[in-house]
């Protein structure tokens, strides 16, 4: 995981000192606290299913298959777009990032379609999709504009451990909610 | 070694207007700064959460007293318990982790410098927020008010039926926003330890009291996460008509509970892992001897930091949950006692046989390992379900977790605060000023907490603003009140002996203490870049080691 433009390096004899980028590190700590957040309201979903005497029941929702397939999608396509950027090659790297925008987009459509059923756990994953989403853009943007080089890999890559933990957690909400919930 | 001790403010810089060195303050980035920051803010609200809880003490001195009126109480002791957690002992611990782990592990600032200015303004904000219900808040009564739902804020009282007006959504927005300063802070405090260490400092190298910061700040990652869910579903409760609490509409009280106690235990370890840091820094250095048992106090925190997840719901035993639930969180309970009291026998060993100095902070610290030993038998007394349902909700539990958070917290933060004092003002602090301050607060602490148990066993439940004469609470009550005079008087001491010795004390020199660690390698105060050239270390002293180089520490680890 370390990148060496981050690692602290010492000349002094023998000692060879790296430690890991603090990029990815700080992203791990932020995808546990967000981890943490989702893991309290599966609990509280998961404490009310069938209970609830007026609210609306997950029954009424259809199965989002296509726009689940587009997201968990997208999770490849952003591995493939830091692998090209890594590897130098600035054209198939925004080809997949561009791609990865897309399925994410399509996802978002998607679960507005499914929003005025207001089920909480896809509220709150929602805005993180479109919190990765807007990240995405700005770096689709800054590539536009050919300001992404490979040196930036390193900061890319930390985006889409992000945009990993956005897929992961839809894994979650579409069990307990379409799978167990119904 | 030897670095030559420059002052604060270099002359140059004294010559710079006030209005710009304040917003050098306001914008800084530099890690030192916010811990100071932190550290100021804490202290701020210390004398306001002891006003608060001076004027409740004052309120119970005697029978059917009528200094407050009963929803004055209420808001009262709302606001000391939201006050004291979450903008004393966390910006606190924050503000000494911030300023103390850089310099400790090596490095020249924070992982995210900007990350950690935001966590500090948000924390603050948090903090404005919170009293600004105090004129914005307005409450039953259609006139402004301040929280009164206690510090746990228990459904229903929180429902839109019970706290009408705005006061539980300033509580409830105070928390949501001083959480993301605290989650913000964690995540750099980890990324910190983990990514800027100097060469050679293994994490088996790491002074202990970056080992216990880190454990902190994982704690912080997984504790206060819950709590900051369990807000934003309360605030989808009072405004957009959900009903997770709502038990008329089937919803669950009890999950409100378990939600805040999955955040309320490990908070608990929150604040007072980074006070076993401190002890764990001061009692070595006070004895003249090396940490006893270095790689048991790393497991035991560890062991500490993972039970905590586990125990929350000794907080609801009274609520009536399953026996297995019962036995369970009993036992859990009990087991976090072990690798705590590993911790204590581990102090008394670096002790024994030590050539040990009392000055004020090993005053402290020998306190807090008394005090600390006692709220941790009182805690073991009420992990046992039956003994807790008798004495829940009583002011047996209002004494036993003052106890932990004054006995424990607050006296290792006081000797803290003495011991790196020199550091950071680059002047030392009065001895004859400190002793009085602890004995002083000592005797205090003693007489209001140790008297504070009996009328809790005789019966006196928690949160009631008076009570009837006769039934042998009114001299305990009279005595609790009594020592809070000698507190506030210490406290008083405090504050004069450190605005007296930054303006005048004698200057401190880098390393007053003749002690081991990085940050007395750095002049006093630390320049902002901490340190010219990093250093390479290669043991747990590795100012040991620079300064015996005949008999280096790294021979024998």
């Amino acid at each position: 995981m370390s990148t060496p433009s981050e690692t602290v390096k010492e000349a002094d004899g023998e000692l060879r000192w790296e430690l890991p980028a603090r990029g990815p590190v700080g992203m791990y700590c932020l995808i546990a606290a967000e981890a943490a957040i989702f893991v309290i309201f599966v609990v509280a979903y998961l404490f009310y299913v069938g209970k609830s005497v007026s609210g609306p029941t997950p029954s009424i929702l259809s199965l989002p298959l296509f726009i689940s397939l587009c997201l968990l999608s997208s999770s490849l396509s952003i591995h493939l777009a830091v692998g090209a950027l890594k590897r130098g090659r600035p054209a198939s790297f925004l080809a997949y990032w561009v791609l990865t925008l897309l399925l994410g987009a399509i996802f978002l459509a998607g679960t507005a379609r499914e929003w005025r059923h207001l089920i909480y756990e896809e509220g709150l994953h929602a805005l993180h999709v479109t919190v990765g989403l807007l990240l995405i853009g700005t770096v689709a943007v800054f590539t536009f504009l050919r300001k992404v080089q490979q040196e930036h890999a390193g900061h890319v890559e930390v985006l889409s451990l992000y945009w990993h933990f956005v897929d992961a957690v839809w894994v979650v909400v579409f069990t307990v909610v379409y799978v167990i919930g119904r | 070694m030897s670095t030559e001790t420059t002052g604060w403010t270099t002359p140059a810089d004294a010559t710079v207007p006030l209005v710009d060195r304040l917003h050098g303050w306001v914008t800084t980035v530099d890690h030192k700064r916010l811990g100071i920051l932190y550290i100021l803010y804490a202290l701020f609200f210390l004398v306001v959460g002891g006003i608060e809880a001076t004027l409740l003490r004052i309120q119970l001195i005697r029978p059917h007293n009528a200094f407050l009126s009963p929803e004055v109480f209420n808001q009262l002791f709302t606001m000391h318990g939201t006050t004291m957690i979450f903008f004393v002992a966390m910006p606190l611990v924050f503000g000494f982790a911030n300023y103390l782990v850089p310099l400790m592990i090596g490095a020249r600032d924070m992982a995210f410098p900007r990350l950690n200015a935001f966590s500090f303004w948000m924390t603050a904000f948090g903090g404005f927020v919170l009293y600004f219900s105090v004129v914005g808040g307005y409450g039953l009564y259609g006139m402004a008010t301040a929280p009164d739902v206690g510090w746990f804020a228990y459904a229903p009282l929180t429902a839109k039926t019970f706290s009408p007006g705005h006061s539980t959504d300033f509580w409830t927005l105070s928390l949501l926003v001083s959480g993301v300063g605290s989650i913000g802070t964690a995540v750099n405090l980890i990324t910190t330890i983990i990514c800027l260490r100097c060469p050679g400092m293994t994490l088996g190298k790491m002074p202990l009291l970056a080992w216990l910061n880190l454990a902190m700040a994982v704690l912080v990652v997984l504790a206060v996460s819950p709590l900051t869910a369990a807000q934003l579903m309360l605030v989808v409760d009072r405004y957009l008509g959900g009903h997770f609490f709502d038990t008329q509409a089937g919803g669950s009280a009890v999950l409100w509970m378990h939600f805040f106690w999955v955040f309320g235990h490990p908070e608990v370890y929150v604040l007072v892992i980074p006070a076993f840091a401190f002890a764990s820094e001061i009692i070595p250095v006070f004895s003249r001897k090396a940490i006893f048992g270095y790689p048991v106090m790393v497991a035991a925190t560890l062991a500490i930091c993972f039970i905590s997840m586990s125990v929350w719901a000794h907080h609801m035993f009274t609520v009536g949950m399953t026996s297995l639930s019962n036995t369970f969180f009993v036992l859990s309970t009990m087991a976090i006692a072990v690798p705590t009291g590993i911790k204590i026998f581990n102090w008394l060993a670096t002790m024994w046989g030590g050539k040990i100095s009392f000055r004020t902070p090993m005053l402290f610290s020998t306190a807090f390992l008394f005090q600390f030993l006692t709220a941790g038998l009182t805690g073991v007394m009420l992990s046992s379900a039956p003994f807790n349902w008798q004495l829940s909700g009583s002011y047996f539990v209002v004494a036993h977790f003052h106890y932990v958070i004054v006995g424990g917290i607050l006296f290792m933060a006081f000797a803290a605060f003495y011991y790196w004092f020199p550091k950071v003002s680059g002047r030392m602090y009065d001895e004859r000023l400190g002793k009085l301050h602890f004995w002083l607060f000592t005797i205090g602490f003693h007489l209001t907490f140790d008297c504070m148990h009996v009328p809790g066993l005789l019966g006196m439940p928690r949160r009631i603003y008076t009570y009837e004469p006769g039934r042998g609470w009114d001299v305990w009550n009279l005595l609790v009140t009594v020592g809070v005079l000698f507190q506030g008087v210490a406290v008083l001491i405090f504050v004069a002996n450190l605005i007296l010795s930054y303006l005048r004390g004698p200057l401190a020199g880098s390393d007053p203490w003749d002690a081991w660690t990085l940050e007395w390698s750095t002049s006093s105060p630390p320049p902002e870049y901490n340190f010219a050239v990093l250093p390479v270390v290669r043991s747990r002293r590795p100012l040991w080691d620079l300064k015996h180089p005949e008999d280096p520490d790294w021979k024998y680890e």
